[in-house]
């Protein structure tokens, strides 16, 4: 149900990716794809809050015929976006996000003094308690 | 295995520990640096390194919290949530500018600082619980908000009261990745 997974900081370096089930892959570098989506999430947030018709507001998600993108923004700019199976409803995909940035993101990246989070977040802790949270969410 | 009375949740640890630790560092780092003044340098650069990790934390088990737009709403998240989330105090906000670009925290009692007593060649130029200003200019920097954040008072020190000054500078703009216009 859930596709794959990108979390970037606030200067836009894509610190993780991961996919669980993408049949189409894109004919360009990962760099060049982390760079495409980070762009596109920059230029819909602009957008959005441009033209909102009341308050200030931020870009949540997308939808397309065959998934969802969703992205959770936290203050601090770390900016999580997951592309699900549209079975998955918006709702439960921005808990998901919102659950990950406290249960895993905090715990296993922020407070792991060794992880530089200016760069790809190489440690194989985080990537295991990830992998077995976004397994326990879609089970 | 049962665990007996005493047994405690793994993961508090007691203040006094705490205290403890934070003061075999102070020490530890005026005998490494010996001049007050580098040491006071020193903890406000370590708590920067905190508070760009800790306000991560803070926004996680807050999620109500959002980024505020003046330091009054600033003023208010930091004490009556920051600190108490941290430390478990809530500290005073007062001497507010006209401008309302400035203003004092002061702190009644200081966990840091419990069982200490300054020693007469820092009597008049540490700060003893520095690494908080570092702190909390990390902790905004994160969150796109520039501020000057010093001690103007420790009671440590003989004053009369443990207060913070925290000076509004500016908005930091939000970086675009390379390439953008």
């Amino acid at each position: 149900m859930i596709f794959n997974l990108y979390i970037f900081n606030s200067s836009g370096d894509c610190l993780f990716y991961s996919e669980w089930k993408r049949k189409k892959h894109t004919d360009m570098s990962k760099d060049e794809e982390n760079k495409l989506v980070y762009g596109m999430l920059h230029s819909l947030k602009s957008f959005v809050s441009r033209i909102s018709p009341d308050t200030s507001d931020s870009f949540q998600s997308y939808q397309t015929n065959s998934y969802r993108l969703t992205v959770y923004e936290t203050p601090s700019g770390v900016k999580f976006v997951m592309n699900a199976a549209l079975e998955l409803p918006l709702q439960a995909t921005k808990d998901i996000l919102q659950s990950l940035y406290k249960e895993v993101y905090v715990e296993y990246a922020v407070k792991n003094p060794m992880l530089s989070l200016q760069s790809p977040i190489d440690s194989d802790l985080f990537k295991d308690k990830l992998e077995a949270f976004i397994n326990s969410k879609i089970n | 295995m049962s665990r007996g009375r005493g047994a405690v949740d793994p993961k508090r640890v007691s203040s006094e520990l705490f205290s403890l630790t934070y003061g075999c560092m102070v020490a530890q780092l005026l005998k490494d640096f010996e001049n007050p003044e580098e040491v006071n340098k020193q903890l406000e650069s370590m708590g920067y390194n905190i508070g760009v990790r800790l306000i991560d934390d803070f926004l996680a088990h807050t999620p109500s919290v959002t980024r505020c737009t003046t330091l009054e709403e600033v003023a208010d998240i930091l004490c009556k949530q920051g600190f108490k989330m941290f430390l478990g105090i809530v500290p005073e906000i007062k001497n507010w500018t006209a401008a309302k670009d400035e203003f004092s925290l002061v702190i009644t009692e200081n966990p840091l600082a419990e069982y200490v007593e300054l020693p007469p060649n820092c009597q008049d130029t540490l700060w003893y619980s520095n690494i908080i200003c570092g702190v909390i200019r990390g902790a905004l920097e994160m969150v796109q908000m520039d501020v000057k954040c010093s001690f103007v008072g420790d009671t440590l020190r003989g004053n009369d009261s443990t207060e913070i000054r925290i000076k509004f500078v500016k908005i930091l703009e939000d970086s675009l990745p390379a390439g953008e216009d």
